[in-house]
């Protein structure tokens, strides 16, 4: 995963309360077997005046030229809420977000955003559309900046790290690999039983 | 040692690190895919570059997408069906893990075949990408649900990260009428607790009532326990677990039977346990229950009246269940015409569920105009149902037999039932469009689901035959 250090980029005001995961990905659009191809299928629902024949909405705001290549978006409160569809972060991801500001996250989507190098700051987003330009947000100060003004936001250590490390939590795992294979003998002393039942020990 | 709960003993087996902050890093024992997300995990995983860490704990199923039609094969009425099947069976050959497909006589519903294979054991951790694995807690497993991303977790690293929840026993005394089944019984909890009722805790039934429970029935039990939110539910194994359990395919033998029982039978709460929350429910309150809305706590006996203002719901919810259901407030459920009929799904689709819906039906016929399908929950519970004769009765009666798998509990597979059409229906979830767009669902039990195909109407198994 790709290590967030500090980000520049223009934000997209999608400042609304509750955008649940199937606004941000509708069910229909997650149609293959991969977290791949989702992009085009982002806010489906808002983002196109026919969804099927993919005819933009010019009034979305993702539509917006001026908005081309944003990497932050701004939401309101309970961003992400709804289902644990993890697609809703993948399709962001893909898109081209880094960064989401909103008043608030659900909190499955909020550790999905972790897992997968995106971003989650909890900050009013209103200030952030007013701003004419773009922002900058560096991850080590915990700091959102536009020319002089400056914002602190919060974030938990691990997802932090992550973040900063590019660190998924498979890799933050496989360091304790050695802990996994001492409770793992251990276990197997204990309750060879439920080991010896695998196909591998039958074969 | 302070005194445990069952889930502290096996929380406590299983803990590899504590992480800090309340989570811990937690070995699983058993990895459960289905097509229609073991698929993407295991596609995920391979192109990161990963491996599975230990393919002889990973087992590998379909049953969402496929067609479940006599004579099916790889193609679904679901447009890209075919390609989850593909991708899910080369992605499980690839990685070495055991695939029960399409042909395998061990393919079913995720729910019915692990127990039935004894793939899961009491004392141990398993987890599944999908919302019902709490099923399986029936036999006294950690067994829960999981996301994508923690199934890839879990694949590579044999663990996971795990915030502990909270805990939660149900306990149930008193002995349940014959003519209430334990469907009637989870339905009835739902509608106590609500939906969110058991949110993040790990509830552990317990109680005469659920002692009494055949080991199947148990497992329609802890079905739905993620109607209540729960992370998970389990019981403690006893005797009539370690009876189901002898001799299935992937049960220890020998020695390591003896070696396996012993440690089964300390897998209990100690008495003096403490549970961050304790409910108690009479058994004998408890009477053949249907769902009137479009949330499983919006459920009722099945002679009452639609309440006027649902106690656990908000106004604007409650208004809009009615609405999608075509109800409206004070109105008898008993006597309302439907178009079709549903047994299958992981709630009730094993042996004993078919068994107890072909008594009622024997002798008798499904009403002209509705539709009724069963779906046994394995290709083994269809063939040892055949061997009985019960595939004949349900089609003598006008049902349709097919093959094992999920079907129409939801419409993943592609097939529906049809807009506004009413459907009972012995699956755990009657939420907007799950069994069709805009179709109508009423979840109760096998016996409930009879009475009302024979009937057309919504009819109260009790009184079956009484015209
Ligand atoms: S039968 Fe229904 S609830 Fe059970 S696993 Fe299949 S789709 Fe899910």
């Amino acid at each position: 995963m790709r290590p967030f250090t500090t980000l520049r980029s223009k934000a997209v005001p999608l400042i609304q309360d509750n955008v649940d995961t199937d606004a941000i990905i509708p069910s229909r659009e997650m149609k293959s077997v991969s977290k791949d191809g989702l992009a085009d299928g982002l806010f489906a629902g808002w983002r196109y005046l026919d969804a099927a024949a993919r005819i933009p909405d010019p009034d979305f705001v993702l539509n917006k030229p001026q908005y081309d290549g944003a990497q932050i978006l701004l939401g309101g409160a309970n961003f992400g809420c709804g289902s644990s569809r993890e697609h809703a972060v993948w399709a962001l991801a893909e898109y081209g977000f880094r960064a989401v500001i909103a008043d608030g996250f659900s909190p499955i989507f909020r550790g999905n955003c972790v897992r997968n190098g995106l971003l989650p700051i909890v900050l009013d987003p209103r200030p952030l559309a007013g701003v004419d330009g773009e922002l900058d947000i560096d991850l080590a100060a915990q700091t959102v900046r536009a020319g002089d003004a400056i914002w602190h936001f919060d974030i938990d250590a691990e997802g932090k790290m992550m973040l900063a490390e590019g660190l998924d939590p498979i890799a933050l795992t496989l360091r304790l690999a050695a802990a996994i294979d001492a409770h793992e003998r251990a276990d197997r002393a204990a309750h060879a039983w439920a080991w010896n039942v695998l196909p591998e020990a039958r074969r | 040692m302070a005194p445990r709960t069952l889930f502290d003993r096996l929380w406590d087996a299983h803990l590899v690190q504590d992480l800090g902050g309340g989570t811990g890093l937690v070995a699983i024992d058993r990895i459960l895919l289905h097509e229609r997300t073991g698929g993407i995990a295991l596609k995920a995983l391979a192109e990161s570059g990963r491996a599975v860490r230990d393919p002889a704990r990973v087992f590998v199923t379909m049953d969402h997408v496929v067609d479940t039609f006599p004579g099916r094969s790889d193609r679904t009425l679901m447009p890209t069906g075919t390609q989850f099947i593909v991708a899910t069976r080369e992605a499980a050959n690839r990685a070495g893990a055991t695939l029960f497909d399409l042909d395998d006589p061990r393919q079913g519903i995720v729910h019915v075949i692990s127990p039935e294979n004894a793939i899961v054991l009491p004392g141990l951790t398993l987890v599944c990408p999908d919302s019902h694995t709490c099923t399986q807690g029936a036999l006294g497993a950690l067994a829960w649900g999981i996301g994508s991303s923690e199934a890839e977790h879990a694949l590579a690293t044999s663990t996971l990260r795990v915030s502990k929840p909270a805990t939660m026993r149900i306990t149930i005394d008193g002995e349940l009428d014959p003519t209430v089944t334990a469907k009637d019984l989870a339905l009835y909890v739902v509608a106590q607790l609500g939906s969110g009722g058991a949110r993040a805790h790990a509830v552990e039934y317990a109680g005469s009532a659920v002692r009494a429970l055949p080991v199947e029935a148990r497992m329609t039990l802890c079905n739905m326990a993620t109607e209540l939110a729960a992370f998970t539910a389990l019981i403690a194994p006893d005797d009539a677990t370690i009876d189901y359990l002898a001799g299935r395919t992937y049960a220890p033998t020998g020695a390591d039977w003896d070696a396996a029982v012993a440690y089964w039978h300390t897998l209990a709460s100690d008495t003096d346990a403490r549970f961050d929350r304790e409910i108690a429910i009479d058994a004998r309150d408890v009477t053949p229950m249907v769902s009137w809305g479009t949330s499983p706590q919006q459920s009722i006996p099945v002679d009452g009246r639609v309440p006027a203002r649902d106690p656990l719901d908000n106004a604007e919810g409650h208004d809009r269940s009615l609405d999608y259901m075509g109800l409206s407030d004070g109105q008898p459920l008993l006597g309302l015409k439907i178009d079709a009929s549903f047994i299958g799904s992981c709630t009730n689709s094993r042996l004993s569920d078919l068994r107890r819906a072909a008594r009622l039906l024997e002798g008798r016929k499904v009403a002209p105009h509705v539709r009724a399908i069963c779906v046994p929950g394995s290709t083994r519970v269809k063939a040892e149902a055949e061997a009985e004769g019960l595939d004949r009765i349900f089609t003598d009666a006008g049902f349709e037999w097919r093959e094992a798998g999920c079907s129409m509990c939801f419409f993943a597979g592609g097939e529906s039932f049809g807009a506004q059409e009413r459907v009972i229906s012995t699956t755990n979830r009657n939420f907007e469009n799950r069994q069709g767009p805009r179709t109508r669902t009423h979840v109760a039990s096998p016996d409930t689901v009879v009475a009302s195909a024979i009937a057309g109407r919504i009819a109260d198994p009790r009184r079956l035959g009484d015209g």
